[in-house]
């Protein structure tokens, strides 16, 4: 079946908070249902947390936003219960190619291995994600979504927030313990604190048309520095489901941008990268200027800051809405346990030195490709422009040429949660990093890793036969994976396992201990550092 | 590895001529390609960040700048 998200609309339904003689009381609110609110408040809800979810229309977003979600957020979609959908529908790929005038003078493979059940990229619209998270939130009872419900007025006090919310039938207040501002990039909530986002806008307007047409061109990221086509700029091409592109035509600082948006402007840029007898229609065209930027730090008291809310990145490298949903898994785990009093409120924290880290690594990729497309003097277009001639021949170069660097979940090396290690590990998945997904055989049917692992704590154990564990450890589920069941052998490697070999995984699935052999006592040390009673 | 400021090159005025000649009758637009593509493959070839980073700092040395790039600090 098929939905326009786009132009669904939702009810305002009055609630009974609106005239409760006391303000009601939530655990926890999350203002925004964009991507990083709507996930927030599913894990949230996964792990039976009540949750309040507002937000300030009654639609979805609409028109050309985020589309490219990375392999690594797809594995959260997995845990969300929506993966299938988004992949199901979004268009797959892991190939890059950049072009210098009209010559390839770069490709890459962003997934060059097998053995993961999620590809590299999809692409697929924002409002798509957004409505496939939609449908699952309201199938989770712990979930209210409260539509036209703008937050006015933010105050904290007394181990509470204050929230004010305007609806059309006046403005009403309401208690949290904990409110997450997923309010995007303008974040009300952050000005209604007085808290800034700082960083950098670069001088370069870009124009972006979702084009609706029949087209030949593969299901790969094509990016162009000064084709013939648009001669001196860069351009960026896209498949998107439904028969969509995204073109995105760098125009420089001095570009109008109101003139640039007309159709009489766009066709023709339009016409001339797709011939001139293309038929075509404009789906959306807007044009941007593009920004780095973050807030200092993403925890105030109760109110936590998330995705764009928190920091924004320029689009190349497709950081922002990757990077906002592993803010929201990052910070679910922790505030279900600190609302269920099993872990101190200290451990939220950790999401604002974890995320943090994440924001500068996004932060720094996306600067530095922006750079690179958008010189910002004169020795910077001298390098740029020597790079890519070079790149034609000499491999070195190849690798300098910058047209994003796409997203990759950060590795929360420093974390206090982690563990170090003691025992002797090579591979990947050190203390800090996500952990990968390996194919599985279990009696007799494939299998994933990753989705053996699901949410909660969890011990993953390496043994010869199972089950192998004794029953010792704390309560957490013990996820045993024998030779027999990695048949390939690709876990594993991924792992560098030997017999015995035990990992503890956290909820967001980050490995945060790991030994050669099953220690009872120092899984529990292990365990209380990683929820912050260490 | 310490950047290298002694002699080491051994035909100082042979070099010397040479890099004057590839940039002859050329434009400052054409002779900044040229450095820049010069620069790139040496920075390859030497490949030691640490000793990269000497070097641009050397060269950056006593320079106060006077331009400015085209950046613009935001607040939201």
């Amino acid at each position: 079946m098929h939905v326009d998200y786009q132009s669904l609309r939702f009810e305002y339904r009055r609630s009974p908070d609106q005239s409760a003689a006391q303000m009601a009381h939530h655990p926890v609110v999350v203002v925004g249902a964009g991507p990083v609110g709507l996930a927030t408040a599913i894990d949230l809800a996964q792990s039976g947390q009540r949750v309040l979810l507002l937000d300030d229309d009654r639609c979805l977003s609409h028109g050309s936003r985020a589309i490219c979600f990375a392999k690594r957020t797809l594995e959260i979609f997995d845990r969300l219960g929506c993966g299938d959908r988004m992949v199901e529908k979004g268009i797959t790929w892991k190939l890059g190619r950049v072009f210098h005038r009209d010559e390839p003078v770069y490709s890459f493979d962003l997934l060059p291995e097998g053995g993961h059940r999620r590809p590299a990229f999809i692409n697929l619209q924002q409002y798509y994600v957004e409505g496939f998270l939609l449908d699952r939130a309201r199938s989770l009872p712990e979930i209210e979504i409260r539509w036209d419900n703008r937050v006015s007025g933010i105050v904290q006090s007394a181990g509470k927030v204050e929230l004010t919310v305007e609806t059309p039938e006046g403005e009403y207040r309401l208690l949290a313990d904990y409110v997450v501002a997923a309010d995007g990039a303008r974040s009300p909530i952050r000005k209604a604190l007085g808290l800034e986002s700082k960083g950098r806008s670069f001088r370069d307007r870009f124009l972006i048309a979702d084009v609706r047409m029949k087209a030949d061109f593969p299901a790969e990221r094509w990016f162009w520095f000064d084709p013939p086509f648009h001669p001196n700029q860069s351009v960026l091409l896209h498949s998107q489901p439904d028969g969509v592109w995204r073109i995105d035509f760098q125009l420089g600082w001095d570009a109008d941008p109101v003139a640039e948006r007309a159709p009489e402007r766009v066709i023709p840029r339009v016409r001339a990268l797709l011939g001139q007898e293309a038929e075509f229609e404009l789906e959306w065209v807007s044009v941007y200027t593009f920004s780095c930027l973050r807030m200092e730090r993403f925890r105030h008291g109760r109110v936590i800051f998330a995705g764009d809310a928190a920091h924004g990145v320029s689009p190349f490298g497709a950081r922002g809405a990757n990077g906002g949903i592993q803010d929201a898994e990052n910070i679910a785990w922790k505030l279900a346990l600190v609302l269920r009093g099993e872990a101190p409120d200290s451990l939220l924290d950790s999401y604002d030195m974890e995320r943090a880290a994440a924001a500068d690594e996004n932060i720094l990729n996306s600067t530095r490709s922006t750079d690179f497309i958008t010189p910002k003097n004169e020795a910077s277009r001298a390098f740029r422009d020597a790079t890519l001639d070079l790149a034609k021949d000499c491999a070195f170069a190849r690798r300098l040429v910058n047209s994003g660097r796409l997203s990759m979940p950060s590795t929360y090396r420093d974390s206090p949660l982690n563990t170090p290690d003691a025992d002797t590990f090579s591979g990947a998945v050190v203390p800090g990093a996500p952990a990968l997904d390996a194919p599985l055989m279990v009696d007799g049917a494939s299998d994933w890793l990753l989705r053996r692992l699901g949410g909660g704590f969890t011990l993953l154990h390496f043994a010869e036969e199972a089950p192998v564990p004794p029953d010792t450890v704390p309560p957490i589920r013990v996820v045993t994976v024998t030779s027999a069941e990695d048949a390939e052998g690709i876990a594993a490697r991924r792992y560098d396992t030997q017999p015995g070999t035990t990992y503890l995984i956290r909820p967001d699935q980050h490995v945060c201990a790991r030994w050669r052999r099953f220690d009872p006592d120092a899984v529990r040390v292990a365990l209380d550092r990683a929820t912050g009673r260490g | 590895m310490m950047l290298n400021t002694e002699p080491n090159i051994a035909a100082p005025d042979d070099f010397y001529e040479a890099l004057l000649a590839i940039h002859q009758d050329l434009t400052p637009e054409q002779s900044r390609a040229v450095d820049a593509r010069l620069i790139l493959l040496l920075c390859n070839h030497i490949g030691d960040l640490d000793v990269l980073r000497q070097a641009m700092a050397r060269a950056r040395e006593g320079i106060e700048p006077a331009g400015r790039d085209a950046i613009i600090a935001i607040q939201a």
